[in-house]
């Protein structure tokens, strides 16, 4: 059985990734009543933030809303204790990053093609990006008709424009992806 | 007025309509929107659902290029507007943050530039009667429901403009084209996002019910102010209408009886023409 008040570590890691009060939660459920996402999700927003608070740790990394959330504000622009909800499931997503557990492997691998694009031109080109996605999803022909569309009307150029200070981009990838740099960013709340 | 000018990805390939009709208006205004030189990706959703180090360091990189320039920083992709933004306000208001974005993008940041919106841009920096001095074509009999989606108006702390749940900055520009703003409530509820690629099924319930709304407010077209929203709306929807979704600079053009508005509605998935012609406001 679960401890009922878990690993204190989880909840601290989540405060310090978000910058969010999270223990001001007093699930009012303001978030959840304009959760565009609400009735396509596991779990509301305000139980997400019980869990951490809870430092159930495995559920919320296993849950599929800490995915689906667009970042749309709702929740954080409403909450009375100024909690940026989106924020605390940014920073759940980077969590569940660094432990390897994806439960929704499409939106990661999307997530991965899109920045591996940013890394290599500057820029995104969205033909050469989709196809990369679809194939890596391996879903070859969903929106095929889309595409078409998109194309004899000329609004998928076949060739991207490239940015010159690739080797500059390719550094703050770099650099931001360096742990210790990660930490410290983190840490400037402290 | 000369203002800096970052497009953002999807204005290159399926916003196409979108860059050409800001610029479009923009001259017809007398603003001179001038690109970022070498402008780079903002990050978008994928940045920060991944790293928020690197989220706020791609959009400072162009933070950086705008500062040289030493131009206010107009944004029309309420997504890179939304990244940049926050990255602003990042740099702006967190001392030892903006120490380390400093580093990784090698700038140092001056806070001389604004960051805004071109539904800001066009709303705060041009007087409404310059606008209506521009109108030609009044696109009366025209009922459109302003769509504003999430990023133009929030986090209100870091945007600043309007109003974050029932903005009136899009309905007022519209209100001058001669159009009908109509009054609905779902003006900032969220179209599914980037989703659209990955869990399609879902955008098409939201998208969906963001059209029925539309029509049951009295609304004969959507009207918005991000390419990912628009696109959303036009094809992620069920096959029960035809409504059209115009980007707020294609109204301002028709209406100032701008030539080329007739390249950008044929740029349009779901066909805007039979719309305009029952109304009279294209041949």
């Amino acid at each position: 059985m679960e401890k009922l008040f878990g690993s204190q570590p989880f909840v601290e890691e989540v405060k310090l990734k978000s910058h969010q009060p999270v223990d001001l939660c007093y699930q009012c459920q303001k978030c959840a009543s304009g959760c565009s996402l609400l009735r396509y999700a596991d779990y509301t927003p305000n139980q997400i933030l019980r869990l951490v608070q809870l430092g159930q740790k495995k559920k919320v990394l296993q849950s599929s809303m800490i995915w689906l959330c667009t970042g749309c504000e709702i929740c954080g622009a409403r909450c009375p204790n100024g909690i940026k909800m989106a924020e605390v499931m940014d920073a759940l997503k980077e969590i569940a990053i660094a432990e390897n557990v994806i439960k929704e492997k499409n939106i990661q691998t999307f997530n991965e093609v899109f920045l591996d694009t940013v890394k290599s031109k500057g820029r995104i080109h969205e033909l050469s990006m989709m196809s990369v996605y679809k194939l890596k999803s391996k879903d070859l022909f969903s929106d095929i008709d889309l595409g078409l569309k998109l194309f004899l009307k000329g609004k998928m150029p076949l060739l991207g424009k490239k940015v010159k200070a690739r080797k500059q981009i390719k550094e703050i990838f770099n650099r931001s992806l360096d742990k210790k740099r990660r930490e410290n960013f983190d840490r400037c709340h402290v | 007025m000369d203002l800096s000018y970052y497009p953002g990805c999807s204005l290159e390939s399926s916003a196409k309509e979108f860059d050409h009709s800001a610029l479009a208006v923009g001259r017809t205004l007398g603003i001179n929107f001038i690109e970022l030189k070498d402008w780079s990706c903002c990050g978008a959703t994928s940045a920060h659902g991944t790293n928020h180090l690197l989220a706020a360091a791609l959009p400072s990189r162009n933070i950086a290029i705008a500062q040289e320039i030493g131009l206010d920083l107009a944004v029309p992709c309420a997504a890179c507007y939304g990244r940049l933004k926050r990255a602003d306000h990042i740099l702006r208001n967190d001392q030892c943050q903006r120490k380390e974005l400093e580093e990784i993008a090698d700038f140092k940041y001056s806070g001389k530039v604004n960051v805004m919106s071109l539904l800001e841009t066009f709303s705060t920096r041009v007087d409404p009667k310059e606008i209506t001095q521009c109108i030609k074509k009044p696109l009366e009999g025209l009922k459109a429901a302003c769509y504003y989606g999430c990023l133009l108006v929030r986090p209100p702390e870091v945007t600043c403009f309007d109003n974050p749940e029932n903005p009136q900055s899009m309905d007022k520009l519209i209100k001058l084209t001669g159009a009908e703003p109509v009054r609905w409530s779902y003006k900032t509820d969220c179209c599914g996002a980037n989703l659209s690629l990955t869990s399609s099924q879902t955008v098409v319930k939201m998208v969906t019910r963001l059209l029925d709304m539309a029509e049951e407010a009295g609304a004969q077209a959507l009207v918005t102010a991000c390419p990912l929203c628009q696109m959303n709306l036009e094809s992620r929807r069920g096959s029960r209408t035809n409504m059209p979704v115009f980007f707020f600079t294609e109204l301002l053009g028709l209406a100032m009886g701008l030539n080329e508005s007739s390249k950008w509605i044929s740029k349009h998935i779901v066909d805007p023409l039979p719309l305009l012609r029952s109304l009279s406001l294209v041949d």
